[in-house]
């Protein structure tokens, strides 16, 4: 402000500091308090110093490998389960948007109608996904139905813990695909279409025109919404926790899961070990935001 | 290839392209894909939506019908009620039509409606099949909102509130922040703009324990606005907003300055105006985010009355046994709001997600 007016702007910005000062900023140092104090009091005065202890109880194991040794099994069976779930999901669903985007930037018919349907489950909330494949997954439900009109036996879909773990790997795909697809067809949409007009000049199989022309372009951006994926699959709890309650057993308990069950939903409150918990997550979201953020930055793709 | 098809007149238009140029495999492999796209994206819902509208016997047949069905009943002189029709094979092979009084054990009273004189006779039930016809029934719907005290409306009305402020408070505190950030230059500006920028590696997964700390210490557990206030800054709206009004020329603000206008009225009158495009952006994110928001309000809400209608949808199956029927009404009815304003903004939201990547 050329009037020597410097209090102006920060009268403008104040509200908007005061909230993420007192719900994102604070929180991250009060987290870490939390992380080192122990007793399942609330308030920070009421609460023991006790160093690292919270760390070394979610960390202590007798092996790695095998849940059952370690000091808290549940996050150790909600890490193994996210370190399968994040990879498998994050793969089948930027895969599936890819293919998605490739066939609506074909010259089709219809297209704003299939990118409408393909698009939808997105405005979905978590809740209703899962409300909606549980209608369709129960025993008397749509999808034993028609096995049964084939003549196959009713399956129960989510009472196994295998078949669960891929029902809620498909419904979080089904329900998020969507995004990822937008955006990577704008991405597509993006490639000049005369190198297409090239390619066909030259008769580029179809495979090879995927390989060396759409691929490269779309790396980028096929990057920014890889990782994109990847910050969002880890944080992954309200679909699964309504569709299995992260049942059978814990088969599909992921860490948010965890973290809100120990802080929250069952008692005694153990705040410290929630907070620990979280800020172990923090760390691995911070590294892929980070990450996420140079990209856009170099790459110039949206993000 | 595919030669067969494209020549067939009724599916020619199909295969038909811009160019004029003749559909290959890959062109029946993405109309495929696409078609097979639809039916998993859309079957599950639309059978939400149609078995929401089935009445409660309808609902616990296995196999499940297709469309809502009710059973066909007739009126018959005689009985005061109206009387359910099956359609009865005789052991001699004569198929009939009658309706049937009562039912004891296998084997059914039955009268025939055009000749209720001939009286009452027995009929083994297994030689007698119900007739239905295709019935959308309410009921589910009525019951869920005259159910339990009305219940279902606070859930409305809360979910709404939060919605409606929320959103608000997010449109002004954002925009005003990314006024400054974009129409001033002064000392610390960057910083302000990395503060804000830092948020997004704060999800409210990973800070759950603190803001439960600090909207207990506002005495808010249990009030719509310790939902609501934890929320309204987002990063990504006043980025977006930042940048449209980085276009904004800047000798528009020049002028009205001469003309003693004060910055607030500038914002108000000038800027905001201005940046509506980018507004109605930022409004369609947030309404989506706070109407489909789970995990805080799971965490700040826990009485039935402050309830919003994801928490009582997730919330539904534990009181008195699963009501299917009431379950999935509200499920349709949870869902209706942002899928009706999505086949209006169709357009808008998907330009809007792929322009900024957020949701």
């Amino acid at each position: 402000m050329d009037r020597g007016n410097r209090i102006v702007p920060w009268m403008f910005l104040l509200p908007n500091l005061a909230i993420i000062t007192l719900f994102s900023l604070a929180p991250v140092l009060i987290n870490v308090m939390y992380s080192v104090t122990g007793t399942d009091n609330l308030y920070p005065g009421e609460r023991t110093y006790v160093g690292l202890a919270n760390f070394a109880t979610l960390l202590e194991c007798g092996n790695y490998l095998e849940p059952a040794t370690c000091s808290r099994d549940l996050f150790w069976r909600s890490v193994g389960n996210a370190l399968l779930f994040v990879p498998t999901q994050v793969v089948v669903m930027i895969g599936m948007a890819l293919a998605t985007a490739i066939a609506l930037n074909r010259d089709i018919r219809a297209r704003g109608f299939f990118r409408g349907i393909f698009f939808f489950p997105v405005m979905l909330s978590p809740v209703v996904v899962a409300m909606t494949w549980l209608w369709l997954l129960q025993r008397d439900g749509a999808l034993n139905g028609i096995l049964g009109s084939l003549g196959f036996e009713r399956v129960t879909w989510l009472t196994d813990p295998s078949r669960a773990f891929k029902w809620s790997v498909f419904v979080t795909v089904w329900a998020h695909m969507g995004f990822y697809t937008i955006i990577l067809l704008a991405g597509l949409q993006s490639i000049p279409a005369d190198i297409y007009e090239a390619a066909k000049m030259d008769r580029a199989s179809p495979w090879r025109v995927f390989t060396r022309i759409t691929l490269p372009l779309l790396k980028p951006v096929l990057l920014v919404v890889f990782i994109l994926a990847v910050i969002r699959s880890v944080q992954t709890f309200d679909e699964i926790y309504v569709l299995t309650g992260g049942g059978p057993g814990t088969a599909t308990k992921m860490i948010v899961h965890y973290i809100f069950d120990t802080g929250f939903a069952t008692m005694p409150r153990n705040y410290g070990l929630a907070a620990a918990a979280s800020l172990m997550l923090g760390a691995v979201l911070f590294v892929f935001t980070a990450i996420q953020m140079r990209i856009s930055r170099s790459g110039g793709a949206n993000g | 290839m595919a030669e067969g098809a494209v020549t067939s007149p009724g599916w020619a238009f199909l295969a038909r392209r811009r160019g004029g140029i003749r559909a290959d495999w890959t062109d029946w492999l993405t109309y495929g894909y696409l078609v097979l796209g639809v039916v998993v994206m859309l079957a599950p819902v639309l059978w939400v939506v149609l078995s929401s509208f089935k009445s409660e016997g309808n609902l616990l047949e296995f196999p499940p019908t297709v469309l809502p069905e009710a059973a066909t009943t007739a009126r018959v002189v005689g009985y005061d009620r109206p009387l359910p029709l099956y359609a009865v094979t005789s052991a001699s092979g004569v198929a009939r039509t009658l309706a049937q009084v009562r039912r004891v054990g296998i084997e059914a009273q039955m009268v025939d409606p055009a000749h209720p004189e001939a009286g009452v006779f027995a009929v083994q039930i297994d030689s007698a099949r119900a007739l239905k016809h295709f019935h959308i029934g309410t009921e589910n719907y009525s019951k869920l909102l005259a159910s339990a005290g009305g219940t279902i409306w606070s859930s409305i009305y809360n979910t709404v509130f939060i919605t409606v402020v929320a959103t608000a408070i997010t449109l002004l505190m954002n925009s005003m922040a990314a006024f400054a950030l974009s129409k001033y230059r002064f000392r610390g500006s960057g910083v302000a703009l990395l503060a804000i920028l830092a948020t997004l590696m704060v999800p409210a997964t990973v800070v759950l324990v603190p803001i439960y700390l600090i909207v207990s210490e506002l005495r808010l557990v249990n009030n719509l606005w310790g939902v609501i206030l934890p929320v309204i800054s987002t990063p990504t709206g006043v980025f977006l907003l930042r940048q449209y009004m980085l276009t904004i020329p800047d000798e528009l603000l020049e002028a009205a300055r001469m003309d003693h206008a004060s910055e607030w009225r500038i914002f108000w009158r000038i800027v905001l105006p201005l940046a509506t495009p980018a507004l109605a952006v930022v409004a369609i994110f947030s309404i989506m985010s706070r109407w489909n928001d789970f995990l805080l309000p799971l965490v700040i809400l826990n009485k039935p009355e402050v309830y919003t209608l994801q928490l009582a949808l997730a919330g539904y199956s534990d009181e008195n046994g699963i009501q299917y029927g009431m379950l999935l009404a509200m499920t349709t009815l949870t869902a209706l709001p942002l899928a009706l304003g999505f086949l209006f903004l169709q357009r808008y939201i998907m330009t809007g997600i792929a322009s900024t990547g957020i949701k």
